[in-house]
């Protein structure tokens, strides 16, 4: 196989890690604001179901989850759901993996989700009492404080640990492969065990790379951007 | 009738009683000093004026309107909101906006008070309006050059007056300071007392907790002196600097300066 022709086959997989990458950012990153403000209720009973959800999620390897996820529909309700989805896309559509790929969004957003509330939570709690008081003061409700006060320095405070967990998160996509997603390392994999190949492996570092540095770019292009205030 | 009555407050964090019992009024356009020595309650009283800590219990009105009384607790969000813009209140911090101009925290409040049924065209005429109050009251702090600017960019006396402005905005009958200088370097704490005392020549009625005793005596028409949480003497500043009566007054007045 030539380099090019080994090259087009890994941005098969590559495709599949960045469709993991953005859908886990767009679903994960919303979903974790709820999940902070259980975090942070004073209401305690939601408080504390929250605190454990994160606590089993972050507290559980990922790629176990992604296990948990795929197979607990079948074997709790005799329904292998994703299986299902997998091969009635296949037959009707020659779309492949799209169960599993469906099971790995689910596990990816949910642990993303939570990952992503504590670093809501410490931006959140790191604002000083001092500015809603100030909002109070001049008779502001407290979705407008929120809102209009405190939300821009929650979010330039938090944009250093999210580049952190956002650059993670790419890197993590490698492990939908354990419910064999095609995602570029199984890619790499593939051509190992059937054409005895095994520098693609190594190449894919390459994919990871120049992503990642595109990411940084952007992100500290963000973080520039945000930096015309000291809070 | 005084503009503020405030009677039998009492307010107590856990089983720590920090007011007992306190009762004092004001007139319209007087400016009264509440000086103590740090833990006498001071700064609570003013919270409490505020809204921003609930007495346990007394009675405040202002003007005639209960602005607290026993039955406080019950009211809704709005009706607290309400009653807390009767009085202004200047941090010691300051607590300005990080993220807005000097501008933009003056008139922040006043741009979120618009009524949402105004029409787009309406809406820009009372915007520009806003606008040359927000500029109007930043010139009377003396900060006609720093409408722009951003609080990391200006000094600590400059951001008290950018958060004096802040908080003539919604003009307030009752303007009040807590410790309005004690965060600043000594040599900006004048610009600020300064200006403190141009509001003075209007009629506007304000509370300072200072520890600053001689603005408190040049400024005020009244003097209140609180310790561990009662009003332990009141007067004029004449009463209270020259002719301290309690023990407790004498001690703290005699306390040498550094």
């Amino acid at each position: 196989m030539s380099f090019l022709e080994v090259t087009a086959f890994l941005l098969d997989g590559f495709w599949i890690s960045l469709l993991i990458f953005a859908v886990t950012l767009l679903c994960g990153a919303p979903l974790g604001l709820p999940i902070a403000f259980c975090s942070m209720s004073k209401f305690k009973p939601i408080k504390a179901i929250s605190k454990v959800v994160v606590w089993i999620v972050r507290g559980v390897p990922l790629m176990l989850q992604i296990f948990i996820i795929y197979y607990i529909p079948g074997l709790l309700f005799d329904t292998p759901v994703f299986s299902y989805v997998d091969r009635y896309f296949f037959l009707n559509y020659g779309i492949q993996d799209s169960g599993r790929i469906v099971a790995v969004l689910i596990a990816f957003t949910i642990n993303y989700a939570c990952y992503f509330s504590e670093i809501y939570r410490g931006g959140i709690e790191s604002i000083s009492k001092g500015q809603y008081e100030a909002g109070y003061v001049l008779g502001l409700t407290k979705p407008q404080i929120f809102k209009n006060i405190v939300l821009k320095q929650v979010i330039q405070r938090i944009v250093p640990p999210m580049s952190n967990e956002i650059i993670t998160l790419i890197k993590d996509t490698a492990l939908a492969n354990c419910i064999m997603v095609c995602e570029i390392i199984k890619q790499a994999k593939e051509l190992a065990a059937t054409k005895a190949l095994v520098w693609p492996l190594f190449y894919t570092g390459v994919f990871y790379l120049i992503f990642v540095g595109i990411l940084t770019i952007i992100l500290s292009r963000v973080e520039k951007k945000l930096s015309y205030f000291r809070s | 009738m005084p503009l503020l009555e405030a009677k039998n407050i009492k307010k107590s964090f856990d089983k720590t009683e920090v007011l007992k019992n306190i009762s004092f009024d004001l007139e319209k356009g007087q400016v009264l000093a509440i000086i103590g020595s740090s833990g006498s309650g001071k700064t609570t009283l003013l919270r409490c004026l505020n809204y921003l800590e609930i007495a346990d219990s007394g009675k405040i009105t202002v003007d005639g309107d209960v602005i607290f009384d026993d039955d406080t607790h019950k009211l809704k969000d709005q009706e607290i909101r309400e009653r807390r813009l009767r009085f202004g209140l200047v941090f010691q911090s300051f607590n300005l906006f990080p993220q807005y101009t000097a501008l933009k925290n003056v008139t922040l409040a006043l741009e979120l008070k618009l009524s949402k049924k105004l029409s787009s065209h309406e809406k820009k005429e009372e915007l520009l309006k806003i606008e040359e109050k927000g500029k109007h009251l930043l010139d009377t702090v003396g900060l006609s050059d720093k409408y722009y600017n951003y609080p990391c960019q200006l000094s600590g006396g400059q951001c008290q007056r950018v958060a004096i402005a802040r908080a003539l905005a919604l003009s307030p009958d009752i303007l009040c300071f807590d410790e309005p200088t004690s965060a600043l370097d000594p040599e900006l704490t004048g610009e600020v007392l300064k200006v403190i005392k141009e509001l003075k020549t209007s009629d506007r009625t304000m509370i300072i907790v200072t520890h600053e005793m001689d603005f408190a005596r040049n400024v005020a028409d009244k003097i209140i002196f609180m310790s561990d949480g009662v009003i332990e003497e009141e007067g004029s500043p004449e009463e209270i600097f020259e002719n301290p009566k309690s023990l407790r007054l004498q001690e703290f007045l005699a306390k040498p300066t550094f």
